[in-house]
């Protein structure tokens, strides 16, 4: 159990930098899930930490030490990859005590700590089978105890789930979750999945280009987010942006249409709604022409344009409800749901 | 029950395998029968008549003590020149794969010597250990080696050994090399950070999972020292001093065409034949159902 401080990480390769400057502390037993768009180098972040790819500046201390020269075997790390990388020519138990056998411990201890391990995640029955015979999800198991039979100080997860079907991905989301909470190891996670980040992380680092957009909880990042990247990211369905001008304490959409802000400024802005918090109601401001009507049982999704514009719009409406395709639908938006983003440099304005 | 699809029945899929028919009739299973044929057959020193004589060929070859010692001679030689292409080849593949630059030229030039033809192969050996001439004998006699291949029946073997087994390196390392690629680096990276280092990630993750591979070559190396030496032996020894570079295949030739004993030429082939049958049944047999992914 360890903190990890990232401090200036760069990585390059050649001339080329594909992370730039990360800084990043991680507490001691948190759950931290660097989520991005795939080629955004979360997986070489990972990978760096793991010892699988150089630092080219920069330092990784976990806990006291400074790893960066640290073989991964050196590191007192765990990971879990995302094709699982079992050793196919070794049974279940050969595979759990593998890392073991290297440090040497009693065959007894093996035995015990790998059957610990096969109890916690209900894998003790296919000990004594191969990779291949298991199922996937009995694979991610096996992965998993192969981490935790190690007593790790950090645990890495690189997009362990994205092989498995959408159910055994809830459902081991779940899992991954609990073990993390009863084990109490520091965590780190890489997926591209927002929902999976979303309920996994105690922290989630969005990383953009190589850039870290934003590093804050689930809910920091939902409720406001720091950069248009994040509002489109996290979230779904994705936010909607609209270009607008703040004046005369309001903003004022491409098509007229007026909503009073309390803002001082006068400027270009993007202005960032999502579609959950437009709120139907017959004398709102804002009119959305529909185009396609999405029926997702708890609540149905409106895709169209707003009136006047070409500005796709969508809106979450909630239970069923039909439309018409080219109804008119109005909504009203509050003012405190509204995020407001400098056109230019993309980040966020504070209202 | 499938329903299988009947296509209109045409003289086209026929012709086109006709050529490859003709190729294995002629050149193959024709001069095969002869061989068989033959080898019931003991024919006079001038070739002008011959005796259907059953089994009498096989019969003299197995009290021959001289065919015998060529038969484990042969096995002898086989598996040194297997061992140590394979040996090497695995080496040089689990470097190649390491390589961080330069790795294509790497590959590119161990791969040559698979394009030298047997019989130059020899040559080039031949040159470079000539006991007058050679470079290699002049080295050897700084530690006290006195090399003569042309006397010492022990040398010479170990010079057609080292010459067929230099030969097959490279295509044993292609094979390798191909094998090592497909294991997925992930596992690699998992064996590094459970704490295994270089050796023992090549010994416990690497080589088994390279292992059908090692079956497969093997086999086919086995086979290549069985028949194919025969150009490198030629080249370097001519099967001397004595008999002792004389294996099974140089046997037939010997027998055959300078002792001119073709019914003993025939049935030793046939025995040759029969081997060669059964290695590579039991390649079929295990190759393709041990492979381990």
């Amino acid at each position: 159990m360890a903190e990890i401080h990232l401090t200036d990480l760069t990585k390059s390769y050649g001339p080329t930098e594909v992370l730039h400057h990360i800084e990043g502390h991680i507490q001691d037993g948190e759950f931290i899930v660097i989520v991005g768009p795939s080629g955004c180098g979360k997986s070489t972040l990972l990978r760096m930490v793991a010892g699988l790819e150089t630092v080219s500046s920069g330092e990784i201390r976990i806990g006291e030490r400074r790893v960066n020269e640290l073989e991964p075997s050196e590191r007192d790390i765990a990971m879990v990859f995302q094709n699982y990388a079992l050793y196919p020519h070794m049974s279940v138990r050969a595979n759990m005590a593998y890392g073991l056998k290297i440090r040497k411990l009693s065959q007894a201890e093996i035995n015990r700590r790998v059957e610990e391990a096969a109890d916690i995640l209900e894998i003790r029955q296919y000990l004594d089978r191969k990779p291949r015979q298991l199922s996937g999800g009995q694979r991610q198991r096996v992965a998993m105890g192969r981490a935790i039979v190690r007593d790790p100080q950090v645990f890495l997860f690189d997009e362990p789930l994205s092989n498995l079907d959408a159910k055994l991905r809830v459902q081991m989301r779940l899992e991954i979750r609990k073990l993390q909470q009863r084990l109490g190891v520091t965590s780190i996670y890489v997926t591209h999945d927002q929902v999976e980040a979303m309920t996994l992380g105690d922290r989630l680092m969005v990383l953009n280009g190589g850039y870290v957009e934003q590093f804050g909880t689930p809910i920091e990042l939902y409720d406001r987010p720091a950069s248009i990247f994040v509002a489109g990211f996290i979230g779904s369905p994705a936010m909607n942006f609209l270009p607008a001008e703040v004046k005369d304490g309001s903003v004022v959409l491409s098509n007229g249409v007026i909503i009073p802000v309390e803002s001082p400024k006068e400027a270009n802005v993007t202005l960032g709604i999502r579609p959950e918090h437009l709120q139907p109601e017959p004398e709102g401001a804002i009119a959305l022409q529909v185009e396609m009507v999405e029926q997702l049982g708890a609540n149905t999704l409106l895709h169209g344009t707003l009136q006047g514009t070409d500005k796709a719009l969508t809106a979450s409406v909630a239970g069923h409800a039909t439309y018409e395709n080219g109804e008119f639908v109005n909504f009203s938006a509050p003012a405190s749901m509204l995020h407001l983003f400098d056109p230019e440099t993309e980040s966020r304005l504070e209202l | 029950m499938l329903k299988r699809v009947h296509f209109p029945s045409s003289p086209l899929p026929y012709l086109l395998v006709a050529p490859q028919l003709a190729i294995t009739l002629i050149f193959f299973i024709w001069p095969a029968s002869q061989a068989f044929y033959q080898s019931f057959l003991i024919e006079d020193a001038f070739g002008l008549g011959s005796e259907f004589v059953w089994f009498e060929n096989f019969e003299v070859l197995w009290s021959d003590s001289h065919y015998l010692a060529a038969f484990w001679r042969t096995a002898v030689f086989s598996l040194l020149v297997a061992g140590l292409s394979m040996g090497f080849a695995l080496v040089l593949a689990g470097f190649a794969q390491r390589a961080v630059r330069g790795a294509l030229t790497y590959r590119t030039l161990l791969i040559w010597p698979y394009a030298v033809a047997p019989v130059l192969a020899g040559a080039l050996w031949v040159f470079m250990f000539n006991p007058t001439l050679g470079i290699f004998p002049y080295f050897l006699e700084f530690f006290g080696i006195d090399w003569n291949h042309y006397l010492n029946g022990g040398q010479a073997m170990a010079l057609v050994v080292m010459a067929a087994a230099w030969k097959q390196v490279a295509y044993n390392f292609l094979f390798y090399l191909a094998a090592m690629q497909s294991i997925p680096p992930s596992v690699i990276e998992a064996a590094a950070i459970d704490g295994a280092g270089p050796g023992r990630r090549f010994w416990t993750i690497i080589f088994p999972l390279i292992s059908p591979t090692t079956f497969f070559l093997l086999v086919i190396n086995m086979v290549y020292a069985f028949f194919e030496t025969f150009g490198i032996i030629h080249a370097v020894t001519q099967g001397g001093p004595g008999t002792s570079t004389t294996i099974l295949v140089y046997k037939v030739f010997n027998d055959g065409f300078v002792g001119l004993d073709l019914g003993g030429s025939a049935a030793q082939s046939v025995i040759l034949m029969v081997l060669v049958v059964t290695m590579t049944v039991i390649q079929f047999r295990y190759v393709e159902r041990k492979v381990e992914y």
